[in-house]
């Protein structure tokens, strides 16, 4: 207890997080493993842990950076690709989990950070809207390329082709040949190793190095570029290292993500990684608190957990996006409007953890 | 004479994403936001054009009329209820919010009219007309220059010689000194949505003769591809729209018949990405000094 007192308010604040995730990890591991959850309960664990690591990543780029990214779903997709054909490549050789589980993550989150980067040399000149719009732009890029690519492998090795009618041109050695990625149908047969266990750690890992980088030099310089561009470039700030740092490293751990979403599932198709996908992890973000990773983790594990769980009352899952939809819209004008903030504050308060960093962000860029 | 008639298809797709991207380029020049919705609304003005023909069998002129109608009070509503409490809010809330309403038009279409995409039913009825021998163009693709062009005269003589058109343009200068010399700022914003949504309502018309398949989503890829157009053409700027878009609409469309037809979304977006490196303000775009 006494270290507790003794350590600072944010490094007190980053324990609260860490404990919430491993309590939640432990209430899950004993609740599975003694058999009492039921099959929904077991199949949510993943989903709820992409989320969650999709919701940490982007308040990175959103809360952090303050720049809105909608190309969130593309990084995803980056990385589900890249780790599922790495996997699948190497699931002969390579037999143990443990070796080739983590590598394929690495391998996914790899290759979306250098996407990432690829968008963001050029892309991170802009700003605000623009910045929006190319994000979302390229997203839809890498989804009709993906939904077009067709690799497959024979006996003299890899062919790759972009569209039906090149692939239908290529001469395959007929006894050899294996598909591994079908265009529009996707990628099959990806080993299905993601567990609530990889999930858990990944939640960790993306957390420790995401909450360290806020509390580093880096991310107090990455957080005066959001609330005073010319100021931090005026004190010697290099803003394009800075931005490409936050969006890198958002890019990576979607990847990673997209990497745990693909190991879960038999098939994996680039339609599913669209712009709706990316909004979705965009109102966790909002609504856990823009600025509050804690916030983000516990929005996107209740909005993951609720729809499922709710069912079976009515035709609610009908009206789920219809009410994100006007929870945006509500949160973004109740805290935009000084009386409806006061008004709700006394109700809302004790759950809106990430209002001070709201706060402080309203007040740095007006 | 292929490539004659791939480029007028270009140039009549081009015109629709044109009138599109003259609501995005008008409401981001004068209340500098970037309207989200813009095209849900279109989508919306496609269903009310929809239901009065075909459940309550109307005419065609009073349908598309209803039409304009639907999407001048939904862009006006719009504006007032979600975007004017957030005048003085970061861009990033006013987007967000405009991503929310975009998101709340098509979930509410989709529990009103289904996620089944629906047949446009053939309103304008027009024949296909032949210009010369082995060149056919569609009576749609005529049309639809023929009314974009109209439509572009009468909006810059209305900028140019109204004092509305005068008060937009002060506006989208200077807010404050516009509001100081006695402009009535948010009637203005008022009257630029109203046009906005107006010119949507005619573009979602003159989409669905062309593409006559109805549904929630229908609005949304147009809607982006506009908005590549009004940046491409420089935003703001509603000279910039109309080139932008043509542009885009003849490079979309000869994308698809020349290069791949799968891949026609990745070229014109990765057009936009060009654009923005080489010259971030677009075509016509001014270049803006920022003040500390």
């Amino acid at each position: 207890m006494k270290t507790l007192n003794t350590m600072n308010k944010t490094s007190k604040n980053n324990f609260i997080t860490y404990g919430i995730v491993l309590a939640i990890f432990i209430f899950c591991a004993v609740y599975i493993e003694t058999d009492m959850a039921t099959f929904l309960f077991k199949g949510l664990m993943v989903p709820i842990c992409v989320n969650v690591i999709l919701a940490v990543s982007l308040n990175l780029t959103v809360g952090i950076l303050g720049e809105l990214s909608l190309g969130h779903a593309g990084f995803m997709c980056v990385g589900a690709f890249a780790g599922s054909f790495f996997s699948m490549m190497t699931q002969e050789t390579l037999t143990s989990v443990w070796i080739r589980f983590p590598l394929a993550f690495i391998i996914g989150g790899l290759s979306a950070a250098f996407i990432g980067l690829l968008v963001g040399i050029p892309v991170l000149r802009l700003r605000g809207d623009y910045l929006a719009i190319v994000t979302l732009a390229f997203c839809e890029i890498i989804k009709n390329i993906m939904n077009n690519l067709y690799i497959a492998k024979d006996i003299n090795g890899l062919h790759f082709a972009i569209g039906v009618g090149a692939y239908n041109e290529i001469e395959f050695d007929a006894a050899s040949k294996q598909v591994l990625i079908n265009g529009a149908m996707g990628i099959t047969g990806t080993p299905n190793d993601s567990n609530y266990f990889w999930g858990f750690a990944l939640i960790f890992i993306t957390l420790i190095v995401i909450l360290n980088l806020v509390n580093s030099r880096t991310g107090r310089a990455i957080m005066s570029i959001r609330d005073n561009r010319i100021a931090a470039e005026s004190v010697g700030i290099n803003i394009t290292k800075h931005k490409l740092i936050a969006f890198v490293i958002s890019a990576f751990f979607a990847g990673v993500a997209g990497v745990l979403y693909s190991h879960n599932l038999s098939s994996v198709i680039a339609t599913k990684f669209d712009y709706n996908y990316s909004i979705l992890v965009l109102v966790f973000v909002v609504l856990g608190g823009i600025g509050s990773m804690r916030g983000s983790v516990i929005a996107a594990i209740i909005l993951t957990a609720l729809p499922e769980f709710l069912r079976d009352i009515g035709n609610l899952s009908d009206y789920r996006m219809l009410i994100y939809a006007i929870l945006l819209i509500a949160m973004m004008l109740i805290n935009n409007n000084d009386y409806l903030h006061q008004m709700t504050q006394g109700v809302l308060g004790k759950f809106r953890l990430g209002k001070k960093s709201k706060k402080n962000e309203q007040e740095g860029v007006s | 004479m292929t490539f004659l008639s791939y480029l007028i298809s270009g140039i009549s797709l081009g015109s629709v994403y044109a009138l599109i991207a003259l609501g995005y380029t008008m409401v981001y020049g004068i209340a500098k936001m970037l309207n989200f919705a813009h095209g849900d609304v279109i989508m919306i003005g496609g269903f009310v054009v929809f239901t009065a023909v075909s459940s309550m069998n109307t005419s065609a002129p009073i349908a598309i009329v209803c039409g304009i109608i639907a999407c001048v009070v939904l862009g006006v509503a719009i504006e007032k209820i979600a975007y004017k409490p957030l005048r003085n809010a970061t861009p990033l809330a006013v987007l967000i919010t405009a991503i929310g309403v975009s998101y709340f038009l098509q979930n509410l279409a989709l529990i009103i009219f289904g996620s089944a995409a629906k047949n446009f039913p053939d309103i304008l009825k027009l024949e296909d007309l032949q210009l010369a021998e082995g060149l056919t163009v569609t009576g749609e693709a005529v049309v639809t220059i023929l009314i974009t062009i109209v439509i572009m005269i009468v909006l810059t003589l209305f900028i140019n010689y109204t004092k509305i058109g005068t008060a937009m343009q002060a506006v989208s200068e200077d807010r404050g000194a516009a509001q100081l010399m006695g402009v009535n700022v948010n009637t203005t914003i008022s009257i630029t949505f109203a046009i906005g949504s107006a010119l949507a309502a005619v573009a979602s018309v003159l989409l669905c003769a062309s593409y006559p398949l109805l549904s929630p989503y229908t609005g949304a890829m147009p809607g982006i591809k506009a908005f590549t157009a009004a940046v491409f053409g420089g935003i703001g700027s509603i000279p910039g729209a109309m080139i932008g878009g043509i542009l885009l609409g003849v490079i979309e469309n000869l994308s698809k018949a020349y290069i791949s037809t799968e891949l026609s979304d990745a070229i014109v977006f990765g057009v936009l990405i060009i654009v923005l490196i080489v010259k971030p303000t677009g075509i016509l775009g001014k270049k803006m000094n920022e003040k500390v």
